[in-house]
């Protein structure tokens, strides 16, 4: 096959090749750091595997707490909850520390995937808010399992002029997000639990909602909508958005500050505003857990309690702008970051907001089936 | 009338080769240019700068990707061209039937698609038990580069005659050094091309890595997918016009540099 | 003899990652959660968004194919007839982008075809409407065809130089005109390379994730992203195992369909 065409090309590989040897004998000594060592000196506990979000911590904090403890960071990145689960029930790759969300980390508690954190290693969890220490009894019953990472809600970002220019009222509810006149300018949630918490809130279901005509109009909302949606993204809502390329966009509280920003830097003829939809929204809060084959706990713990430490959490805050459950970070903060209404949202505005549930691997996989059915339309 | 028709047809093909050029190279072009563009648009000039090579090389990401991708690839040619050649000799002296099936396994990763090739060796690694990293993508590499190498080195094998190596045992050559004297130069030819298919394979292959690889490491293909999943920052065009660059101008020396000798 | 010991290393790496590993996928396939015994993985082709996701595979991955070859074969005809060697300049030009990383190439087009990218720019400064060319199936089909073009122009290219220029000489000394040359000398002389070109061409655009998802906008789904996403995120592998091996088998089919009809491996390079 591909043998046929690689060989008509053996003259070209030729050279490729031989600069690529020549290449390596100098790169190789100069660049051999810690790079490729990944899978080697598993023993020696001085390495800490961390797989978290993307553009989730500052990466100043990693090298700070390398410097600080002689620890080696292998850092490493996952998209959605849903890729980085059977990495971890596989055991593919054995990480020390994660940072899932909260129904995420209920189904790892409940199909025993995580260990114990041991707090006495962890003294700065003091200065989480007791507010989410209670809030994250929601998954974590005794506060055993996790330390609150970050929190927020997910929300429409609008591109004010694109909007004026297609006529369209700037979004209220999620329910504008099936306006015909947003042909080609929505972008969607690409993960299965976000697409339909957007359809289910629309019509006043609960996200957690198990009940199969519930999933079924939810299910023909995102079909009709698919001719309207632009593209189905992650991480690149932030880009594009920024860039542009659409009028609204399903988004992560936190990317906000940093694309008002961007957008500010970049010296844009738009702004883009974060809107919370009136018919209520997913209120999530990530947390740093520990999974069961970690080879290096203490050092996750070590990790945990560093992440804690409150000016940590602001330098991180700052970075990712995400809201901190960090007490001693948000004193930390400026009086007007701390009135910032789109980053620390009144309680009494989030009425209708719920906080996902794990609903159990059948379940799991009717979403999967239906969330297929409406990519497949 | 004739030569008319002959300069009709020949502008036709030039104009032909020209418009499938644009094609092929309009989007490397673009890539070049706004590599060097200081705003972040796509569509407005914000002036000429190399910020974005600065970005490229005081990345650790991007420097360890390319450390890796070319310490893997050696690697797996490396290996995968010494068990190859051994295995290619112990086949050519094989039976038909027991060759047959050896040789139909062989062709199995080149024919069957890459993406269950790699799915199929990450359930072999978790079942094996072995952490995916450095070493699962090193094997899956040389799992699929050993085929390439048999596959250069057989013909050249089959062309050598057995009597010369006979002869030198009956001179008093042991096997080995009979092997290394008497034989080895005669499919060096081929050894050398599977080396070099292998190592290209290697650099090329996203999909089989994918698959298999494991934290905190990324190969250049791995990781110019999950920055394109993220949104295409102006490095990434850095990396290619340079990785285009490189490619053209290591191409060229070698097809067109040492001409004379390989005319000789 | 001491020469059959050369091939154990082979043998062992051949079992422990050739036919362990596709044993795994058989066996993941034919089993469910629970480990019983069951077709339902491989069953579950026929459901309809299983079959929607190959159809359209095939279907995509079909017409990327046609228009290599319609592009290509010209091509090659020409560079042929140019009488070029085969290590000319001319001919590394046309084959110079493969060597290039395929997703690179493929993040070039959607810097193209983006709304506010580069097309859309040009389309706006020529006070042209700007087109919405991204994450459509026509996006997909152009990522094919720019990453594997190389892939139909070689082989055919190759195939043509090996048919003697006394050939098509003798034909048209014996009254044949040029589209009869083409038709009864040239095509049928130029079928392996033909051949080799479609499956090497075919079989990677019909498997693909890569271009769905990044020219798609994760709004098109192939059976390759349906495969990918079983493993990576529904985390149901056994679903996925039974996929591939219907791929497999599929692909597998198919080559030894093509392999009859190039039986002498005319097709290859050498």
């Amino acid at each position: 096959m591909k043998k046929n065409v690689m060989v008509c090309g053996m003259a070209a590989a030729l050279a490729v090749s031989l600069a690529g040897c020549k290449g390596m004998a100098l790169d190789g000594p100069a660049n051999g750091g810690g790079t490729s060592a990944a899978g080697e000196g598993k023993e020696a506990s001085d390495e800490l595997y961390v797989y978290n979000w993307g553009e989730y911590i500052d990466e100043d904090v990693i090298t700070q707490f390398e410097e600080e403890t002689g620890i080696r960071v292998v850092y490493d990145l996952f998209e959605t909850n849903e890729e980085m689960y059977p990495i971890i029930e596989a055991g593919a790759v054995t990480y020390d520390v994660v940072c899932p969300s909260d129904y995420m980390i209920q189904k790892m508690v409940e199909n025993d995937l995580l260990a114990e954190v041991n707090f006495d290693n962890v003294p700065n969890i003091s200065q989480i808010d007791p507010a989410y220490m209670e809030m994250s009894k929601a998954f974590d019953p005794e506060n055993k399992y996790s330390v609150p990472y970050c929190w927020g809600t997910v929300g429409i970002l609008y591109n004010t002029k694109r909007l004026e220019e297609l006529g369209v009222a700037p979004p209220t509810k999620w329910a504008d997000l099936w306006d015909e006149k947003l042909s080609g300018e929505i972008l969607m949630q690409d993960s299965v639990r976000d697409a339909f918490m957007v359809a289910l809130k629309k019509d006043g279901f609960s996200m957690n909602s198990t009940d199969a005509e519930e999933l079924g109009q939810a299910r023909q909302a995102l079909i009709d909508q698919k001719p309207l949606v632009q593209a189905y993204v992650i991480d690149q809502v932030r880009d594009k958005m920024i860039g542009g390329e659409a009028a609204v966009g399903v988004i992560y509280s936190g990317e906000m500050l940093y694309i008002q920003e961007e957008v500010a830097n970049l010296g844009l003829d738009y702004t883009l505003e974060y809107v919370l939809p009136a018919e209520g929204t997913n209120l999530w809060l990530d947390c740093w857990v520990i999974p069961k084959n970690a080879k290096n706990k203490e050092n996750a713990e070590k990790w945990m309690d560093f992440l804690c430490r409150p000016e940590i959490a602001k330098a991180n805050f700052e970075y990712i702008t995400y809201p901190t459950p960090n007490k001693g970070a948000f004193d930390l903060l400026d009086e007007e970051l701390k009135n910032n209404k789109s980053i620390f949202p009144d309680t009494d505005s989030l009425v209708n907001c719920e906080v996902f549930t794990y609903l159990g691997d059948e379940v799991d996989s009717i979403y999967n089936d239906l969330w297929k059915e409406v990519k497949s339309n | 009338m004739n030569r008319l028709q002959r300069f009709l047809r020949r502008t036709w093909q030039d104009f032909y080769l020209v418009l499938i050029m644009v094609f092929l190279y309009a989007p490397i072009a673009t890539m070049m240019v706004l590599s060097f563009n200081s705003s972040k648009s796509r569509t407005q000039w914000g002036g000429f700068t190399l910020r974005w090579y600065q970005d490229m090389f005081a990345s650790r990401n991007i420097t360890a990707a390319l450390h890796n991708t070319l310490l893997i690839a050696f690697l797996s040619a490396l290996i995968a061209t010494v068990i190859g050649v051994a295995a290619c000799i112990a086949i050519n002296s094989m039976k038909t039937v027991p060759r047959a099936i050896v040789m139909g396994i062989t062709n199995i990763p080149m024919l069957n698609a890459d993406i269950v090739t790699g799915i199929s060796l990450m359930l072999a690694f978790i079942a094996f038990g072995i952490s995916l990293g450095f070493q699962t993508i090193l094997i899956a590499h040389i799992t699929f580069n050993i085929p390439y190498v048999i596959l250069s080195v057989m013909p050249k094998l089959k062309q050598t005659s057995r009597s010369t190596y006979e002869a030198a045992m009956d001179l008093g050559a042991g096997p080995v050094y009979a092997f290394f004297k008497v034989v080895f130069p005669d499919i060096l030819p081929g050894v050398l091309s599977g080396f070099l298919l292998a190592f290209t394979m290697s650099l090329d292959d996203f999909i089989i890595t994918h698959f298999t690889k494991g934290a905190g490491i990324n190969t250049l293909s791995t990781l110019i997918y999950s920055e394109v999943r993220r949104g295409i920052r102006p490095s990434m065009y850095a990396l290619s016009t340079v990785i285009f660059i490189t490619v053209l101008a290591l191409l060229l020396f070698t097809n067109f540099a040492p001409r004379k000798r390989a005319e000789k | 003899m001491s020469k059959k010991l050369l091939a154990a290393p082979y043998l062992i790496w051949m079992v422990g990652f050739i036919i362990i590993p596709l044993a795994l996928i058989v066996y993941y396939g034919l089993t469910g959660r629970d480990g019983a015994f069951t077709f339902a993985n491989v069953v579950s082709i026929t459901t309809p968004e299983h079959v929607k996701a190959l159809w359209l595979s095939l279907w995509l991955s079909l017409i990327s194919t046609l228009i290599c070859l319609v592009l290509a074969y010209p091509l090659a005809m020409i560079l042929r007839n140019r009488g070029v060697g085969r290590g000319s300049f001319i001919v590394f030009i046309f084959i110079l982008p493969m060597w290039m990383n395929f997703l690179l190439r493929t993040m070039a087009w959607q810097t193209l075809l983006e709304k506010n990218g580069v097309i859309n720019g040009i389309l706006s400064l020529l006070r042209l409407p700007s087109q919405s060319l991204i994450n459509t199936a026509g996006a997909i089909i152009l990522g094919m065809v720019y990453n594997f073009l190389p892939f139909m122009v070689l082989p055919i290219y190759n195939v043509l130089c090996k048919i003697d220029d006394d050939t098509i000489n003798a034909a048209r000394d014996l009254g044949a005109n040029s589209v009869q040359t083409l038709l009864r000398i040239w095509f049928p002389l130029s079928v392996p390379g033909v051949i080799s070109g479609i499956t090497m061409v075919f079989v990677p655009a019909l498997t693909t994730f890569v271009i769905s998802n990044l020219l798609g906008g994760s709004k098109i789904l192939l059976i390759g992203n349906v495969i990918e996403q079983e493993f990576t995120r529904g985390s149901n592998w056994h679903l996925g195992s039974g996929l591939s091996l219907v791929l497999m088998v599929f692909i597998l089919f198919s080559m030894a369909v093509i392999a009859k009809y190039d039986k002498n491996g005319e097709g290859s390079a050498f």
